[in-house]
């Protein structure tokens, strides 16, 4: 469909982006990439009065790297993520999830910020966001607060981010010497948003286990953390037999929503299979690491 | 809103409500129709069009939002009336059926072989996946875009 009629505002700078976002408070949709938001308008499912286009904000964009952190400005695309040397280096298992999301024409326009801001459940960035405790920097009225991802993710297509507040910066903490990591997905088509999508990490010192971090895309309203199979992994040796059962343990306290593409039981066999899949991977790829 | 634009290599200006989108500002504005609309929310690829050296889907982005932009559409690849090196090889390879798709999968074509010149199947496959034929004509459009990939390695 057609466009709803809407006000549209370009504003320059984040202090213009918040002063707005104060005067019209829940009216008003932030447009980054427009990936999400344009058909959310086209399919009458949100009804802005004004779009605040904060594309022409050049603070916004950019990936650096300070102490420990890699820092993407929230209108950074996709496409750039992708492409950026110092991420792929620093960050490697949000490189491996950006190739699956959308598709090329998707990336060009779509944002990091933007992604992680629309909060969708079953997509890639929110799960990596959750399984790695990246930081939310967010600007309003009253100055910047800085919200764990944690406390990000409120609900479905819904976040901490208060109305009057504009999400500038996403931060990622520097994958270690021997962190391994692994993006697994199952979806119908290749480009599709996931049916179950899974972002893992794993952490050895020496042979045993450190730190571990599991994340479900799908299983929920919000990323999942599978919280009971990382605590099981950690302090153990990586084995066939101890991935089923953090498989089993991973899978078994979620209560997966059913549509379409599939029951809730399903969901839970494919958590399962993707623990398994991404915990091999990832401990293949943190000795390599090591 | 006004804009100026750039649009196939010309200075081309506007006045479109925020809420039209760059495909209909092109068709019905500009009356470049060869831009198709198929789904008007971004699934089905048919409104690709290249903006400052990138696919876009024009369905996607506010016609405003392109302001200052440079805009390829399918009517800007043969402004001479002279097939170019991918649109050749896909007549050659019988690529398409009822043509409704076609725009979308030429522009992102384009796009994807100029940044990716080396491409073969796989990555081809790849890059083309998000655009959608319903004559399910896939396999001699990926055989049209393998044949313009390797004429263009000769030439």
């Amino acid at each position: 469909m057609k466009l709803p009629p809407v006000e549209y505002v370009a504003p320059s700078t984040v202090s213009e982006a918040v002063a707005l976002l104060a005067e019209h408070q829940d009216e008003a949709s932030v447009l980054a990439g427009g990936q999400s938001l344009i058909p959310l308008l086209a399919l009458r499912l949100a009804h802005p009065a004004v779009l605040i286009d904060i594309n022409g904000i050049a603070e916004l964009s950019g990936v650096s790297a300070p102490n420990g952190w890699v820092a993407i400005g929230a209108t950074t695309r996709e496409y750039v993520a992708e492409e950026s040397a110092t991420l792929a280096a620093a960050v490697p298992l949000l490189a491996a999830a950006l190739p699956l999301i959308g598709h090329e024409a998707i990336r060009s326009r779509g944002t990091i910020g933007g992604s992680l801001a629309h909060a969708d459940p079953a997509a890639e960035l929110p799960a990596v966001a959750r399984a790695l405790d990246a930081e939310f920097v967010v600007r309003g009225p009253a100055g910047e607060r800085v919200i764990p991802a944690a406390d990000w993710f409120e609900g479905y297509l819904t976040t901490s981010r208060r109305p009057d507040e504009l999400l500038v910066q996403v931060r990622f903490p520097v994958a270690g010497p021997g962190t391994g990591f692994s993006f697994q997905e199952v979806a119908r088509r290749h480009g599709d948003f996931a049916i179950v999508g899974l972002a893992a990490s794993l952490t050895l010192s020496g042979a045993a286990i450190s730190d571990a971090r599991l994340a479900f895309a799908g299983m929920s309203d919000v990323p999942l953390r599978a919280t009971d199979a990382e605590d099981f992994l950690v302090g153990q040796r990586p084995s066939a037999s101890l991935f089923d059962e953090a498989a089993r343990l991973a899978a078994d306290n979620t209560d997966p929503p059913a549509d379409l593409h599939g029951s809730s039981d399903y969901r839970k066999k494919v958590a399962a299979a993707l623990v398994r899949r991404g915990l091999r991977a990832a401990a293949d790829n943190a000795g390599e690491r090591q | 809103m006004d804009i100026t634009l750039r649009i196939n290599g010309e200075t081309r200006t506007g006045s479109p409500e925020a809420r039209k989108t760059l495909a209909d500002f092109l068709r019905d504005d500009l009356e470049l129709t060869g831009t198709h609309v198929g789904c008007e929310h971004g699934v089905c690829g048919a409104c690709t069009v290249i903006v400052d050296g990138r696919a876009v889907r024009s369905c996607l982005m506010l016609a405003v939002q392109a302001a200052g932009s440079e805009v390829t559409t399918i009517e800007g690849l043969a402004p001479d009336g002279e097939l170019g090196t991918l649109q050749q090889a896909l007549w050659d390879s019988h690529s398409f059926q009822c043509g409704f798709c076609t725009p979308g999968f030429v522009m992102q074509a384009t796009a994807f072989l100029r940044a990716h010149p080396d491409a073969g199947e796989p990555e081809i496959r790849e890059a083309l996946s998000g655009n959608i034929c319903r004559c399910t004509g896939y396999q001699s459009i990926i055989d049209g875009v393998l044949l313009a990939a390797e004429r263009a390695r000769q030439s």
